[in-house]
């Protein structure tokens, strides 16, 4: 457990800073209990497939500042996520009433020769034409393993860039090769801001930070009238606000597995206090995150007056959806915390976890604080969960326990896994926005998308009809963790 | 020349993963880092089809790798793919990360293609070249590595030609497309192995690239060298036609290239043209009175933003039968310096009464500030991508989207090649058109 150490120039990954893994498979109960002890292991996998990588995580924050741009220092390939982040970044302002902006990113398109004779002429070239087109107020770049292994000065350029532009430019190290776990793409990006973006406080402020995606303001409603303003970041804020987000007067966070860095940095290294209990999924969850909001914005009178009423309203509403999904069995595949947020969120509802690929475990947050453990509050909250899957996106895995266990729902939270629960007959959801389950309001959102789900049946079962299988009759027939292996090189350097 | 590229819209030599993917039951592995194989699949794919996307297997190279090497991390992921995943062909490509490092993955494979698996092994470092470039690797590697082992034969079968046509997935339409180009070839009299796509045979039609009279390039640059190596290799001669033939005129000029030098049966070819043209001109004529006499405004320009092949096609298709005149058309698939004078001769006489302006620039960014720049006192026609959205809205134009990043739309069995495909570009820009009135 190390602490924030902004004179790095790179973050220390997940598996070296937290002792974060990916592989595992027993239950949930056992996880936590290992992850207590510290004695949780990595395995790796013998056989796998794409998975994702830090850069994507690091570009997902960055590609979203108002008046930054982004200059991906790399093969245009790295670049194909460019327009899936502009898209997202164009929903939002439309849900947000901003005017529609296209993200101005850039890539230095890095080809063969540059491998044998270094890159650093054209990163810097780029990021001097990429000012010109655009005049930003900050300029992030994003790093790849072809730079990377090259060893171009990234570091230096973006420095005397600096220097030269008179605004910040920001190297940001995010190879996706120097970890397994994608969302040390997030580090990543929050450390080269904290680094070199974020002022020292000149005053305390009524702000409080909320680090989230794209998700929709849900906290406005409940911090206006407790005399809180709202900063809403990384995305869709602006350099200047980010500037000033050391003077807030706490730290919220919408998924600990994304904010955990930001978090504890600002706490550490400018007093922000961090709220850390587990996000507010679940009744349970979200009394006991109120009443720490309350604790530390020294509110606890609202805040009692709020649980009391939301109780009020919310109890009778969730007891009817209890009674209609009591029974019912269901299977999740998510990120870290938010996956173990979804647990709490199904098991509050009545239905039956019967197991869950959650695609790397952190034993700890940053903030080295064992109540942020999400993971224990779910198990200790509502009982322990079978077929508790470390599994960094592995569909053959995730298939083949489906294929064994038959859910009557599978619930989803990233893309590209919802297929094999709806090739399989059994009706499927993705949940895009994390806030849509969120605090006492989302526990009935959620219901209701459950129960919709559940009652549209007919595509699934349209589809399994007619689809086809990439995998093995002999592989569907094996235990799912058959790869996963404790013998192989895990070694972390 | 400093290369920078604002809005990519092709990717590295690896998004060759989506050649592989584009062939019937078959994989690719990748030996490449963690995040490549989902992004390429952002750019150039909607649907993981048959075992793309989530399902393709890879070493997820990390830092142990780098240090001491990923050739028994690949082994590994080879055996799990044989055993794992239900293919006829596995296509191993590799990365940044492996080609830097230089992993003997030749060695890796050869031991499984001495059992006589369907593997095959390529070099596709990211930033070797781009995908059209490293589709010809590709295909290239597959006919070396697979079609000569496992090749029906090499007598030649009458009337038998391959297609290369698109760079699959790089061409949202490819699929839509091959279909059309495989239905026109047959009309004429033809066997034809399309390679890719829902009308291919799979790896069946591979075996017999060989056994091919013909092969059949419809491409301004990409996918000729296929060809060429190909006459090199078994002496299968081959027919060049250097961009996406759109329309009545275009098609049939095609076709009768194609009769003529395979010798086929003329008069049961042009049977076969003269009922298209019927059905397709009958067509245009039934609308002739929308585009003369609408007259709310319809685009009376086009900017093209695209790449060579459908950049010619689709100029020649818009100016010589819908009447739109060619502003500036950009070209920004990379275009090789050796093929780009023929491609601006091709719009040097785009049509007999008029030449249009071409420009190369990998760098769409700065395309688009130079169509901001432009006077735009008529309605323009944008073909392009996504990426073209605010731009259209800016310059009051409209836009049609056809290359990647699509995003806006969804396209399954769409094709803009052929007679059929023609009409299908026209019914798209004014359905599009039509839909600006309230």
């Amino acid at each position: 457990m190390s602490v924030i150490n902004l004179k790095a120039s790179e973050v220390q990954t997940r598996e070296a800073r937290l002792g974060s893994i990916t592989g595992f498979a027993g239950t949930a109960g056992e996880l936590v209990g290992c992850a207590r002890a510290g004695t949780l292991k990595e395995s790796e996998r013998s056989f796998s497939q794409c998975m994702g990588c830090s850069s994507g995580n690091a570009f997902c924050q960055f590609s979203m500042i108002q008046d930054a741009i982004v200059v991906n220092h790399a093969p245009v390939g790295c670049a194909g996520d460019f327009f899936t982040f502009n898209f997202v970044y164009r929903v939002g302002q439309m849900e947000r009433d901003l005017s529609p902006v296209i993200g101005r990113y850039f890539s230095t398109n890095i080809e063969e020769q540059d491998t044998i004779f270094g890159a650093t002429q054209k990163l810097a070239d780029t990021i001097r034409k990429a000012y010109e087109r655009v005049r930003p107020n900050a300029i992030f770049i994003t790093t790849s393993c072809a730079s990377g292994i090259i060893g171009d000065d990234v570091e230096g350029v973006a420095n005397d860039l600096s220097e030269e532009l008179g605004i910040p430019v920001i190297a940001c190290f995010c190879e996706g090769f120097k970890s397994k776990i994608w969302t040390t793409g997030f580090d990543a990006a929050y450390h080269s801001i904290v680094r070199k973006l974020v002022k020292p406080p000149e005053k305390k402020s009524n702000k409080v930070n909320v680090i989230n995606f794209w998700g929709s303001k849900i906290f406005d409603e409940l911090l206006n009238p407790l005399g809180y303003e709202v900063d809403y970041i990384v995305p869709f804020s602006t350099v200047a606000q980010l500037e000033h987000i050391s003077e807030a007067a706490a730290t919220i966070q919408i998924c600990s597995t994304l904010g955990t860095y930001i978090g504890a940095a600002l706490e550490q290294v400018y007093g922000v206090p961090e709220i850390k209990s587990p996000p507010a999924y679940g009744i349970a969850g979200t009394d006991r995150w109120m009443r720490e909001i309350g604790r530390v914005l020294d509110s606890q009178g609202e805040i009692e007056e709020v649980i009391a009423k939301e109780h009020e309203r919310v109890l009778p509403k969730l007891e009817e959806y209890r009674n209609k999904l009591q029974g019912k069995t269901a299977y999740l595949t998510a990120g870290a915390a938010h996956g173990h947020a979804l647990i709490a969120l199904l098991q509050e509802l009545g239905m039956t976890v019967q197991g869950a690929a959650i695609f790397h475990h952190d034993p700890i947050y940053d903030n080295g604080d064992v109540v942020s453990d999400a993971l224990a509050h779910a198990v200790n909250t509502y009982g322990d969960v079978p077929n508790y899957n470390v599994c960094n996106k592995q569909a053959y895995e995730l298939v083949n326990i489906l294929n064994k266990v038959r859910p009557d729902i599978m619930i989803a939270r990233h893309g590209g896994m919802t297929m094999w629960g709806a090739k399989l007959g059994i009706p499927t959801l993705l949940i895009g926005d994390e806030q849509l389950s969120f605090g006492y309001q989302g526990v009935l959102n959620y219901a209701e998308r459950i129960l919709e789900s559940l009652d549209n049946k007919e595509f699934v079962i349209n589809l399994a009809k007619h689809s086809t299988m990439p995998y093995t009759k002999w592989w569907l027939e094996q235990d799912p963790f058959s790869f996963l292996r404790s013998d192989l090189d895990v070694k972390i350097y | 020349m400093l290369k920078f590229i604002e809005q990519p819209r092709y990717s590295c030599a690896l998004g060759a993963q989506q050649s592989v993917i584009a062939i019937k039951r078959a994989v690719p592995i990748l030996h490449s880092g963690p995040g490549c194989g989902d992004k390429i699949n952002r750019l150039l794919g909607q649907g993981e089809g048959y075992a793309g996307g989530n399902t393709v297997p890879c070493t997820n190279a990390s830092e142990s790798e780098i240090v001491f090497g990923g050739e028994q991390k690949l082994g590994n992921v080879i055996e799990g793919a044989f055993k794992v995943i239900d293919a006829d062909l596995y296509v191993v490509l590799t990365g940044c990360t492996s080609d830097i490092i230089g992993d003997d993955i030749g060695q890796v494979t050869s031991a499984y293609q001495e059992q006589d698996r369907p593997i095959v092994y390529v070099e596709t470092g990211g930033f070797k070249s781009n995908n059209y470039v490293s589709h010809e690797t590709v295909v290239k590697a597959i006919i070396d590595q697979y079609v000569d082992k496992f090749k029906k034969g090499t007598d030649k079968i009458k009337g038998l030609v391959n297609v290369f046509a698109t760079v699959p997935y790089q061409d949202p339409f490819w699929n839509g497309n091959l279909e059309e180009i495989k239905r026109i070839l047959e009309g004429i009299g033809l066997g034809v192995n399309i390679l890719f796509g829902a009308e291919s045979g799979g790896i069946n039609e591979w075996q017999s690239i060989p056994q091919a009279e013909y092969n059949v390039v419809i491409s301004a640059w990409a996918g000729l060298g296929i060809a060429q190596y190909l006459e090199g290799k078994y002496g299968t001669p081959y027919i060049h036609f250097p961009y996406l033939p759109i329309g009545g005129e275009e098609t049939t000029k095609f076709l009768r290239q194609v009769a003529e030098v395979t010798g086929i049966d003329r008069s049961y070819a042009e049977a076969f043209i003269k009922k298209e043209e019927e059905k397709f001109y009958m067509h245009i004529e039934r609308m002739a009175d929308f585009i003369l006499e609408f007259r709310y405004g319809l685009p009376r320009r086009f900017y093209t933003i695209l790449d060579a092949s459908y950049g010619v096609g689709l100029s020649k298709y818009l100016l010589n039968e819908l009447g739109i005149l060619p502003a500036k058309q950009f070209i920004i698939d990379d275009t090789p310096e050796e093929f780009q004078e023929a491609i601006q001769e091709q719009f040097n006489k785009i049509s007999s009464l008029r030449s249009a302006k071409v420009s190369f620039n990998v760098d769409a960014g700065a395309i688009q500030e130079e169509i901001r720049k432009d006077d735009h006192k008529h309605r323009a026609l944008i073909v392009g991508s996504a990426w073209e959205r605010d731009l259209a809205t800016e310059i009051g134009g409209d836009l049609l989207i056809l290359s990647v990043p699509v995003a806006y739309r969804l396209v399954l069995n769409c094709g803009y090649a052929g007679y059929n495909g023609g009409l299908r570009v026209i019914e798209d820009i004014y359905g599009k058109v039509l839909d600006t009135y309230r």
